[in-house]
């Protein structure tokens, strides 16, 4: 790279909040690449994104959903490259189509979820008293709930469905994030830049989204990181019970449930969705591990 | 706390301590109360927000706009929500959790039934958990950054991201399939259900009280696959946290100084370090407990294991409510008794937190 950039980059004196902001982007890249299992993680993830991205391009030509009966479960070969299913279908393109599904499982609960706990975990650390005991309580009793039956039961109340499996999953995850938010707070509020904004006049709401939001943000962000494994395990478990996506859709969870009963004599059918959303969560927990010793060293 | 404090605290000591337990106590009880009206509460909006009609599920769609009424009345719906939400916490007190329209049965009488089902597969997992995962931490956590350590932390990476429901399948393909080293799905063979009189409802108890040992193995054919899965987990879990508490501990002066005083090395390990990490361990083990009670939901429809997991999908598969949310309950239940127990203990054991 660049000598003079670099320098830019890693200036300890930054010009502008564009120099800074740039500069400790860069040197968290640094710090992830530099990290074996974190830049697995990474790669796994990018290449998750390309497959969903591209889905229609690497399919060679087959549709994920059109049905051949005359060539079911047939096993892996050089047409079918990881076999089809009881319908004909090809696996590997279903698989690849898959990654649609789960990607957008992953975005739409991050978006929920982060949101709310920030909310609920800021207004809770900074404003204190009575605002603060009625959240923290709320919190707590929603993190003493199992997870996985709770959204289960939610599921099963607003019927099957990504969008309700995202509701289902979202309404059950968010708790930790408003613990961490709040614990930031409560360390940031004290501060005295915070003070000094005050004093200038900034009102609660001012100081709130434009202070103690971004400070919160990378914590969260990690948690989310390290979340998103469970959160994918969650959504397949769903899509197992066939409380996911609904059929045709390729969905991975939905997949190896339809493997189930031919497990025996076609063992790919069950075998291959299963791996895929193994390999999606350990790329998930190894940039999550990574993240974490990277911007949080004490707790690894 | 301040020194004047302090002092009192020492002059009448006894008198405070019991205070100081009645306090705890009555805090306990009320955190209990507390949450579990929070998920009674969420159980309740979730019954509200079905979109199955609970008056049609009673009198079906034939019935005349006068009958409707009147059952939509006699069922309180034409109540406030909080005085409906009233009456269901009355009923659920009174052990009402309402009539299973899969079953035909009362929902609790289910729930009895086939809980031990779920206890004997969440207690032998947990036990193959705490065996194996508790030395293979202490291990990883003495011998940090050595390959022990990498084993664990591979061991435990693989756990924390593979699908229960996939390993299952897995397992039942490689060792009941190709190496029939186990039995397939249920609790038992065919031939061998109800021989046993059941009186625990713990297969392995009950062939053992009626010296049934051709039954008991069988059993334990059967089982041996989903708890060794299941365990699987619990033991990634507790492994994990052991080194985590184990690097900690190893870390402070008071290992240092035994030792210098000559102590070996395992032996400041288990006789210095290790029983300090037993109160929070006991924490650890007692949540991976509570979640393998619930965790068991995608295990035991892989098995097809009739125990609480296997009611509450089946329940969710037939709209039957009632099932879904008093297993809901009964889990929520279970799992919030355990994590508040486990908090009690941990404020038992460790005097730093006693005032807390």
């Amino acid at each position: 790279m660049n000598q003079g950039l670099t320098q830019w980059l890693m200036s300890e004196a930054p010009a502008s909040r564009r120099q800074a902001v740039l500069g400790s982007v860069y040197r968290g890249l640094v710090a992830i690449i530099s990290n074996p299992a974190a830049l697995t993680g990474l790669v796994i993830i990018a290449v998750l994104i390309l497959m969903a991205m591209f889905a229609p391009w690497l399919a060679r030509g087959m549709s994920p959903i059109e049905q051949t009966l005359s060539s079911r479960l047939a096993p892996p070969s050089a047409e079918h490259w990881f076999g089809t299913d009881e319908l004909g279908r090809d696996i590997y393109v279903r698989t690849l189509y898959g990654a649609r599904v789960t990607l957008t499982i992953v975005l739409l609960v991050s978006v929920v979820v982060a949101p709310i706990g920030l909310a609920v975990g800021t207004l809770a650390g900074y404003l204190g008293g009575w605002v603060d005991a009625v959240l923290m309580r709320i919190t707590d009793i929603f993190l003493a709930f199992p997870r996985l039956v709770l959204a289960l039961a939610f599921a099963a109340a607003l019927g099957p469905g990504i969008e309700n499996a995202v509701i289902a999953i979202s309404l059950t995850a968010w708790p930790p994030y408003a613990r961490i938010a709040r614990s930031e707070t409560v360390t940031i509020a004290k501060s005295d830049f915070i003070a000094a904004v005050v004093m200038q006049g900034a009102s609660t709401w001012r100081v709130l989204f434009k202070h103690i939001v971004p400070l919160c943000l990378s914590s969260v962000i990690v948690r989310l990181t390290l979340d998103m494994a469970g959160i994918i395990l969650t959504a397949a478990g769903l899509g197992f019970l066939g409380l996911g996506a609904q059929p045709p859709t390729a969905e991975w969870g939905a997949m190896v449930s339809a493997g189930r009963d031919v497990i025996l004599d076609q063992w790919w059918v069950a075998t291959i969705p299963g791996i895929a959303i193994f390999i999606v969560s350990l790329g998930f927990n190894l940039l999550g591990d990574g993240l974490r010793d990277v911007f949080d060293p004490k707790a690894s | 706390m301040t020194q004047a404090d302090n002092t009192s605290t020492m002059t009448n000591g006894t008198a405070n301590f019991a205070a100081e337990a009645a306090r705890r106590a009555a805090s306990f009880v009320a955190s209990l109360a507390l949450t579990f009206l929070g998920l009674t509460a969420v159980t309740f909006l979730i019954s509200r927000l079905t979109k199955i009609d609970p008056v049609l599920a009673i009198v079906g769609d034939k019935a005349s706009k006068e009958v409707y009424d009147k059952t939509y009345i006699a069922l309180g719906l034409d109540q406030p929500l909080i005085m409906q939400y009233g009456a269901y916490l009355w009923r659920l007190l009174s052990g009402d959790f309402g009539v299973s329209v899969l079953t035909s049965q009362p929902v609790l009488s289910d729930l009895l039934r086939v809980f031990p089902a779920t206890f004997e597969l969440a207690t032998i997992a947990t036990i193959i958990g705490v065996a194996i995962g508790v030395p293979a931490g202490v291990l990883a956590g003495a011998r940090k950054g050595r390959w022990p350590d990498h084993v664990v932390r591979v061991v435990g990476l693989f756990g924390y991201s593979v699908p229960v429901f996939w390993l299952g399948l897995v397992g039942l393909f490689v060792f009941y399939g190709k190496l029939d080293w186990v039995s397939g799905t249920g609790r038992l063979d065919v031939f061998y259900e109800d021989i046993v009189t059941s009186r625990t409802g713990v297969i392995l108890i009950d062939a053992a009280i009626d010296g049934e040992w051709g039954i008991f193995a069988n059993a334990f054919s059967h089982l041996i696959l989903p708890a060794g899965i299941l365990g699987y987990y619990s033991l990634a879990y507790i492994a994990r946290m052991t080194r985590s508490f184990m690097i900690d501990q190893l870390s402070q002066e008071y290992v240092t100084a035994a030792r210098i005083k000559g102590r070996s090395f395992w032996g400041a390990v288990w006789l210095h370090a290790f029983p300090n990490i037993m109160v929070p361990l006991i924490t650890v083990i007692g949540l991976s407990y509570a979640s393998l009670l619930e965790g068991a939901v995608l295990t035991e429809t892989v098995f097809a294991w009739p125990g609480l997991g296997l009611y509450i999908t089946r329940a969710l598969f037939n709209s039957d409510m009632n099932a879904v949310l008093g297993g809901t309950v009964l889990v929520g239940a279970v799992f919030i008794g355990v994590n508040l127990f486990c908090d009690l203990l941990y404020k038992i054991f460790d005097p730093r937190l006693r005032n807390a």
